[in-house]
């Protein structure tokens, strides 16, 4: 185990536009200069294995990464040479129909790299050679690393990489990029390649085709059409391949060019479909893996063992995704992932937990009074308290999910619910987003809306970011054990099943509702590579949880901290005015003058053994303290939002103070919690710690069954939190679509919460 | 060698895909991803609610839905 004498300088993640609009022009630099090179590959061919043996980082191995929009970019030495290797989405083929492909695309025609290693699965020879063909057809230099030549080898297959690159044109290097073993060789190889003169080979596609293939080249070349970034024989063949962008492209480009080419194209097809019943892209596919053929037939790959022969990867799909066992180990699984995620976290959050109890105590004694104290404590120590008291629960269930993806089973998980998300216009793979969200009760929806990016297709995955948030997260869970435990303590883990399964049932039902409306279209082809098993590598999983925990404190970390500032300061501004406070200060005087100053004196002492007298006094000027909070809440901006809404909320059965509660609640679903709890003791939660909130409700004339289950129903269901808007804004690569989810799911919640209430109140 | 659609073969089966009858992104995904005719596969088995199918294509595994398999046509193999 050789690890190949590259030093990494540093990564650096980009964030891709599509398309490109930095154009940088590379070319004529002297060969001391750091060389451009781009790495590209089927998903699960090793491809970000290589990476991170060359750069010195792990990322993550899978077709999974952080590259629907990014992509990543390593520099790294050899010999004396600095090399700066830039990492493109995993990809079958450049025809532009999923992001992966276009970024590829964009980036090989934009950043022209000097040289592309295109890394191939040897095992996989004939499959992953398809892509190198449309390579080959761009022209871009070229390096073929051919790895995972050990597996290749235990199935059987024998490999001839210098008859390959003969017959290819391109330098081939047998590599195994787990071990580092041949990367030297590739990486001089590369080094010799790179700065070469782009040179597109042809491919021959059969009478029909290649005639129609002159034609159009010969008008793209005349016209010089888009001839600045494609080879003119690359433009036609995408023309005939009905290529979407290419297409719009050549629209922009010079629309009676585009016209006559897409005229051209329709005949050419016209007159396929009569004669051969066949389409040209059909024809075009067919010719690509016949010119495969024809080199591996030509001595460079035999197969020794018989082709149905089993491998340990094909005996564990026996048992895994056998029809009966399956389903049942699958079961087991998911909830292990939760078993193992909630126990193993239950003792680092409450570290935490005490941690933040004590910093707001040392607050609490150390500074002086005032409202720096006070935002220090409500705001910034019970804001961040609230969110990194979760890190370490989300940090195991990153890493679950990251052995379960990197091991491959996830593809199987897929591969098994597709059946029944696919009534919902859902796809199988948006199961785990669902699991990861709260879909056993307790999650996350932030992981979960990430989760998505292993959707290649945008609608179902449009459609799962946007009902993910309507599992019962993590955040929501304490909320709804509250108002059970309060209003139907008598069958608790009944109505705690209930409300989840709802949650499912409405989740995938407004799934449906979206992909009949906003989100119509057929579905997506469920055509999916099912990995080989591997081993998760522990380095692997260890950065690749901490690369994603890392940047869900850093987002939660700032805008939760934020939002609770700004929710602290709508609590407690505008103040009353000072004749107000002296009222209330004035009254509770009369209270201490009137008796004697030993009770006094004892009423104010910390004792809880104190004489009747004392007690009452202390019940009397409690009573004045709620009423000055009550007034000063109703009198803050907050106060007013909630009256405010109190009209249309009392549909439902809110009053203003709960109306508070909700809107904090979009900040984070734990405040509403600690809202109510402000809000329902009039302010000083500890002098009234022995009866719970829970007992509070129950009590309070404004709160019943019904008001309850509506109130439930609409915290489930409301806008997601404001961690996890932020989240959709970025996946979903637009805002439009963060405001719909917040107004669509507010208005929905609204709705059905009303419907309960009317209903409820009507039946009783 | 009888020509039968691929969503009526049975586990474990082996045959040689005849032809692939639809255009646009189905057919292109799956081109891309080597079901071409010509090409062997052998069904590797099937969901628990029997959709999708998973195929043995070129030394890997594909799945595809019942109605996405309802394009392609296999010249089966008998079994042996």
């Amino acid at each position: 185990m050789r690890r190949p004498p590259a030093v990494m300088v540093a990564v650096v993640v980009h964030r891709q536009h599509v398309p490109l609009k930095n154009k940088q022009k590379r070319d004529n630099q002297p060969m001391t200069q750091t060389i451009h090179m781009a790495l590209a590959g089927n998903p699960n061919a090793g491809k970000t294995t290589l990476f991170n043996t060359l750069t010195g980082s792990r990322q993550h191995v899978g077709n999974y990464p952080g590259i629907t929009v990014d992509y990543k970019e390593g520099f790294f030495t050899h010999k004396n040479q600095e090399i700066n290797l830039t990492d493109l989405p995993g990809t079958y083929s450049l025809t532009a129909y999923s992001v992966e492909e276009v970024v590829t695309r964009d980036y090989l025609v934009n950043e022209k790299p000097q040289v592309v290693i295109n890394i191939i699965d040897a095992s996989n020879l004939e499959r992953n050679l398809y892509l190198t063909t449309q390579f080959l057809e761009l022209g871009c230099p070229l390096v073929i690393a051919l790895n995972m030549i050990d597996v290749a080898k235990d199935r059987g297959i024998a490999i001839n990489p210098e008859k390959l690159a003969v017959l290819l044109g391109v330098p081939v290097a047998p590599i195994i990029a787990r071990s580092g073993k041949g990367t030297d060789i590739l990486i001089d190889q590369a080094v010799g390649q790179s700065g070469q003169q782009w040179q597109p080979r042809d491919i021959s596609y059969g009478e029909d085709l290649d005639a129609a293939i002159m034609d159009m080249i010969a008008l793209i070349t005349e016209e010089k059409f888009l001839t600045g970034i494609y080879p003119p024989r690359f433009t036609a063949i995408k023309y005939l391949e009905h290529d979407d962008q290419m297409l719009k492209k050549g629209q922009q480009e010079n629309s009676l060019t585009a016209d006559i080419l897409e005229e051209k194209v329709t005949q050419v097809s016209d007159h396929l479909l009569k004669t051969m019943d066949a389409y040209p892209e059909a024809i075009i596919a067919d010719h690509r893996y016949g010119f495969i053929k024809s080199i591996l037939r030509q001595g460079v790959q035999t197969q020794n063992f018989d082709t149905d022969r089993l491998y340990t990867s094909d005996k564990i799909d026996k048992v895994l995704t056998n029809r009966l066992l399956g389903p049942v180990f699958m079961c087991l699984v998911l909830f292990g992932l939760y078993q193992l995620t909630f126990s193993w976290s239950e003792i680092p959050v409450s570290w935490l937990e005490s941690f933040f109890g004590w910093l707001g105590s040392q607050a609490e004694t150390l500074l002086p009074d005032g409202p720096v104290k006070s935002m220090l404590i409500s705001g910034v120590i019970h804001g961040m308290g609230g969110v990194l008291g979760f890190v370490p629960l989300i940090m195991f269930m990153f890493l679950g999910i990251a052995i379960l993806e990197d091991s491959g089973y996830l593809a199987r998980v897929a591969f098994m619910m597709d059946r029944i998300f696919r009534i919902f216009g859902l796809h199988g793979s948006s199961v785990m987003p669902f699991i990861i969200s709260g879909g056993i009760a307790g999650g996350c929806a932030v992981p979960g809306v990430m989760a998505t990016r292993t959707l290649r297709s945008p609608k179902e995955r449009l459609a799962t970011i946007l009902t993910v948030p309507f599992m019962n997260c993590g955040a929501k869970v304490p909320v709804i054990a509250l108002l059970i435990g309060a209003f139907f303590s008598e069958n608790k883990a009944m109505y705690m099943f209930l409300f989840t399964l709802i949650s499912w049932v409405v989740a995938l039902l407004a799934a449906k509702f979206l992909r009949l409306t906003v989100l119509k279209g057929p579905a997506t082809p469920f055509v999916m590579e099912l990995p080989p098993y591997r081993f998760p590598t522990l380095q692997g999983l260890a950065i690749h949880t901490w690369e994603r925990t890392w940047q869900y404190i850093k987002k939660a970390g700032t805008v939760i901290l934020g939002i609770s500032i700004l929710l602290w300061a709508m609590m407690s501004y505008p103040e009353l005015s000072a004749a107000r406070k002296a009222d209330f200060e004035q009254q509770r005087q009369l209270i201490s003058v009137a008796v004697s100053p030993a009770i006094l004196a004892e009423s104010s002492s910390k004792s809880d053994a104190v004489s009747e007298e004392a007690l009452t006094l202390r019940q009397k000027i409690s009573l004045i303290n709620r009423q000055e909070s009550e007034q000063a809440l109703r009198h803050s901006l907050a106060g007013k939002v909630g009256l405010t809404l109190e009209p249309i909320s009392t549909l439902a059965g809110f009053e203003w103070r709960t109306n508070i509660a909700l809107v904090g609640g979009f900040a984070a679903k734990e405040v509403i919690i600690s809202t109510l709890g402000t809000a329902y003791s009039m302010g000083d939660v500890k002098a009234d710690a022995s009866d719970s909130l829970g007992q509070r409700l129950t009590t309070d004339p404004n709160w019943n069954k019904v008001v309850a289950v509506s109130a439930l129903i609409f915290i489930m269901f409301y806008a997601p939190c404001f961690v996890t808007v932020v989240c959709i804004a970025k996946e979903a690569g637009h805002w439009g679509w963060s405001l719909f989810s917040i107004s669509f799911n507010t208005i929905f919640a609204f709705l059905l919460a009303t419907a309960v209430y009317q209903i409820g109140i009507r039946i009783g | 060698m009888p020509e039968i659609n691929l969503r009526q073969m049975k586990k474990d089966q082996s045959g040689t895909i005849s032809a692939i009858k639809v255009g646009g992104e189905l057919g292109l995904r799956m081109r891309e991803m080597g079901l071409v005719a010509g090409t062997r596969i052998t069904i590797q088995g099937r969901a628990p609610l029997n959709d999708p199918v998973a195929l043995r294509v070129m030394g890997g595994i594909l799945t595809l839905r019942n109605n996405e398999a309802d394009h392609i046509t296999v010249f089966v193999e008998d079994k042996v």
